[in-house]
């Protein structure tokens, strides 16, 4: 049985030290949901709060409707996925995954058929009765997988779960962890600081720093309409550049050095001259050799990656950027070429000037602000 | 060139340790066995173990020890298990006090635990007479197979405590973790998980506390009055009231050895069936003891460590009280010390300290090297003299010291009753200590570091005197310090070897013992306690850390 988790002014600290001042979340019933950031922005203290590790220094958490802040962690029904997968080294593979039941009501049968059911599910089965310190890590991994979800639980947590692996292994087992959970169709929270694995698993994305979350949203939003400049440099790269939002005929152009373009899906209410941040992905700068549209910049260095090529650009006002190119057969820009550059306009997003307001049309957050969620956790007290 | 290369200075050192451990280990090792199988016409005979087998008298010696030894080992782990673990897993209040009191009660010399006690609860013990004549307890006697097995507990618990730290430690919190996540936390986490990860340091431990007590000798030989052990039997066999019989105690040894040698294996062997390895990425993070269970953990831990340093601080309390012969009187003095200085203490702390700091020297140096050659050049020449340095660990020190006189008390190899005996005595059982210790070091330095200073063009004995020594420094100089607390401490090799000339301070302090002169016996036992205890301050501060290896 999944169920849907709330979570209101969250606050943790460490001694002095704020890990977590205010964050508020809802993660929908069966939804695959990443927690994503740097090392130290406070994911995995949030999980572990989650899970009753951690204790919660302030605010509400909720399965459903229940609230769950002072429940022991062995009565949440959680299922949780270690980043050291945690496998208990003196028990077989079967009573690892069987460890959970023994705690319930069950027979002996009942339990042996269940963990036979898990250990089948994650392809486990011919290991059963092996050690584990004889199998490998991504076999480990999958012990791990099948002892937490063997206990049915409500709510699947997974920290870091593959960061012990190698990278090959990695892209399996993620596809691995994304099928199981469609299968069964557990509430997850997974915690990770790769992105492109954030992308590859997640249902929706909420992008902490410092313990706030900057944005929440499905990986193609996140990506493609990041809500700062923090979520756009953090979420793939983008080269930055201070340029201004100017008015003609009504529509707003970008403006940076002598080139204009039209930008019309700018919000209404920023639809006025001002300073802003220019935000280009290297896939959105198109360099071209011979046009004289576009900005001048000359070519410092490149790298053939097969694929793609990549340019390292210096521009006149000095500053460095990065463009990617499907590569050609044509022979790589030599460096000390002058090239000039322009800016595919659909894609390029533009921020306030302080870079923390994405100014285009199209983004999805579903950050909840603290305003709000005291409101909603007022309600619940009020409720409850 | 390929057998040139081999044939290198190491290969050179290799033989010569073979060579020692031939004549210092094997060839006592191979006398004592002759021994038991030859009569005095040198034939063959299995007289002295169809003697030994017959007769109650003497196979009961069997059973007393093993049962004793079993006992000691089972109530020093129902002891040291609970102390370990709320060591481990709460902020308990002065910490660091218990660990060191408990280190100086499993370093201090067993028998002078035994001593102290009959003072404190013998027939004439204070205790006994306070109960007895104020309140009408009759506390029962503490001699016996009970007295053994209360004062080795008490003494030995310390080494499970000090063990299982280790083992607790390395407990990654993300188990303890995943266990109460599916719903299994309390007691039932404790033997589901807790102890059965910690299983292969269980088992290490109790080898260890069942070997101690087992070749214990002091201990039974003053508490065990009517309860005959194993050592006990050897000694008085090799020199008893009723006459020296070399040959019978040579046969008990060998049956000791035999023993001590099974034991090991079973432990090998149930060992092997936890085939694996913990360490913690996520250490535990010690709680806060609260409530009224924080009280009972407080009160136990300091209690039980309470108990076990009673005999110690009592002996340093008696040693300065006023004394005529068995009788303590009232008042204080210096009086106990200044009869010891006339009764050979001089001589006890030069014999004890020169004797001791030779034969560790010889350890250092050679224990150095035996690392070396087991880790950097692990072939079956060193692996033998590996396992070779280790066979004394299973050997009782009587066994050892009956060894050596019946191998060295004719030409070619005079040496009993010499200074060098008693050094030899000491270097074969002590040495154990240093070598793991170093050996362990070692292995955790990269074998680059080496490579680079011979790269760099240092020659091979260079490179092991620049590099490789310095950077075993601190395994070897703790490893050390134990094989000197235990050379301080040695009793049941040095009663066979000593004499007058070669008198330690533990041999002082035990023949004051036994001729009732009670005095001068504590002031013996306080000055081994004292540099029992110094030697203990000085290894905790350069080793630095609390994973003491015993």
């Amino acid at each position: 049985m999944s169920v849907g988790i709330s979570i209101r002014n969250a606050f943790k600290k460490f001694g002095e030290n704020v890990i977590i001042p205010d964050l508020s979340l809802d993660v929908q019933k069966g939804e695959f949901f990443t927690l994503l950031g740097p090392s130290g922005c406070g994911k995995t203290t949030l999980l572990r709060m989650i899970a009753g590790f951690n204790t919660i220094d302030g605010g509400e958490f909720y399965f459903d409707d229940r609230m769950i802040n002072d429940l022991n962690p062995a009565k949440r029904n959680i299922g949780m996925v270690f980043q050291n997968y945690a496998i208990f080294p003196h028990m077989s593979v079967r009573k690892n995954v069987e460890f959970g039941l023994t705690n319930r009501n069950m027979s002996k049968t009942e339990i042996r058929q269940r963990a036979e059911r898990f250990l089948d599910l994650m392809q486990i089965g011919e290991l059963a009765d092996r050690m584990p310190n004889s199998l490998s890590g991504g076999q480990q991994q999958r012990v791990a997988l099948a002892r937490a979800l063997c206990i049915e639980p409500d709510v699947l947590l997974m920290d870091e779960p593959l960061s012990n692996l190698d990278a090959k292994l990695r892209v399996e087992m993620r596809t691995v962890i994304k099928h199981i959970q469609q299968t069964i169709g557990i509430t997850t929270i997974y915690v990770t600081h790769d992105q492109e694995e954030a992308m590859a698993v997640s249902d929706r994305i909420a992008v902490m720093n410092k313990g706030v979350i900057q944005h929440v949203g499905t990986p193609k939003n996140i990506y493609q309409r990041p809500a700062n400049t923090f979520v756009a440099t953090f979420i793939g790269r983008s080269n930055l550049l201070e340029g201004e939002l100017t008015m003609k005929d009504g529509l707003p152009h970008l403006k940076f050095a002598n080139y204009e373009a039209a930008i019309p899906n700018v919000k209404e209410e920023f639809k006025t001259p001002q300073k802003i941040v220019i935000s280009i992905r290297p896939e959105e700068l198109v360099v071209s050799r011979r046009s004289q549209e576009g900005f001048k910049a000359v070519i410092e260095d490149s790298v053939f990656l097969g694929l793609n090529t990549h340019y390292f650009i210096r521009l006149e006002n000095g500053t460095q950027v990065e463009s990617v190119t499907e590569s050609t057969i044509e022979s790589i820009i030599e460096p000390g070429t002058e090239v000039s550059l322009t800016v595919k306009t659909e894609k390029v997003n533009l921020f306030t000037a302080d870079g923390t307001v994405n100014i285009l049309e199209g983004v999805q957050n579903d950050v909840i602000s603290s305003t709000k969620a005291g409101g909603r956790a007022q309600k619940r007290l009020a409720v409850g | 060139m390929g057998a040139k290369r081999r044939f290198d200075m190491w290969t050179v050192v290799s033989l010569t340790l073979l060579g020692l451990f031939a004549l210092f280990l094997l060839y006592p090792l191979w006398g004592l066995l002759r021994q038991s199988v030859l009569n005095a016409q040198g034939e063959f005979t299995l007289e002295y173990f169809q003697r030994f087998f017959s007769y109650r008298y003497y196979t009961i010696t069997i059973v007393n020890s093993l049962k004793v030894s079993a006992a000691i080992t089972l109530v020093t782990l129902i002891l040291g298990i609970p102390i370990s673990y709320f060591y481990s897993f709460y902020q308990l209040k002065g910490a660091k006090v218990l660990f060191v009191v408990s280190l100086l009660c499993a370093m201090s010399a067993p028998f002078i635990g035994a001593y102290s006690w009959i003072l404190l609860l013998g027939r004439q013990g204070v205790i006994t007479k306070f109960l007895g004549d104020y309140l009408g307890i009759n506390i029962g006697s503490i001699y016996g197979f009970g007295g053994i097995l209360f004062v080795q507990s008490l003494k030995l618990f310390p080494l499970v405590f000090i063990y299982m730290n280790g083992a607790f430690k390395d407990i990654d919190n993300s188990l303890l973790e995943a266990s109460a996540n599916m719903g299994i936390v309390g007691v039932r986490r404790l033997f589901r998980v807790i102890l059965q990860l910690t299983m292969p340091t269980i088992l290490a431990a109790s080898l260890v506390v069942f070997m101690r007590a087992f070749a214990d000798f002091g201990t039974p030989l003053l508490i065990g009055e009517g309860y005959r052990t194993f050592p006990v039997e050897i000694y008085n066999q090799y020199l008893g009231e009723h006459g020296q019989d070399y040959r019978f105690a040579a046969a008990i040894s060998v049956l000791a050895v035999i023993m001590t040698t099974a034991v090991f294996l079973l432990q090998k062997w149930a060992t092997s069936r936890y085939d694996f390895s913990i360490s913690a990425m996520n250490p535990v993070e010690k709680k806060k003891p609260t409530g009224i269970g924080g009280v009972l953990m407080h009160l136990y831990s300091y209690i039980l460590v309470g108990i076990a340093f009673l005999p110690q601080a009592y002996i340093v309390y008696l040693s300065f009280r006023n004394s005529s012969g068995a009788v303590f009187l009232p008042g204080f003095s210096l009086d106990n010390y200044r009869m010891a200085a006339n009764r050979l203490l001089g001589r006890s702390i030069n014999n004890t300290v020169f004797l001791g700091l030779g034969a560790l020297a010889v350890i250092v140096v050679v224990a150095m090297i035996i690392a070396y050659l087991v880790v950097r050049r692990s072939n079956v020449l060193n692996n033998t003299i590996d396992t070779l340095s280790m066979i004394p660990y299973v050997m009782p020190g009587s066994v050892i010291g009956i060894a050596l006189v019946i191998a060295f008390s004719n030409r070619p190899f005079a040496l009993t009753g010499t200074a060098a005996i008693m050094m030899i005595a000491w270097v074969i059982r002590r040495m154990p200590y240093t070598i793991r210790s170093a050996t362990a070091t070692l292995q955790l330095v990269p074998l680059s570091v080496e490579e680079a200073a011979t790269s760099l063009g240092a020659s091979k004995p260079k490179t092991f005197a620049r590099i490789t020594v310095p950077m075993m420094r601190n395994g070897i100089l703790s490893g050390a310090i134990l094989s000197w607390i235990t050379i301080v401490t040695e009793l049941s090799s040095a009663i066979i070897l000593y004499n007058n000339r070669t008198i330690t301070l533990t041999m002082s302090t035990y023949v004051a013992i036994s001729r009732g002169n009670d005095g001068l016996a504590a002031a013996f036992a306080a000055i081994t306690t004292a540099v029992t205890a110094i030697s203990i301050i000085i290894y905790l501060a350069v080793s630095k850390t609390e994973d003491v290896q015993i």
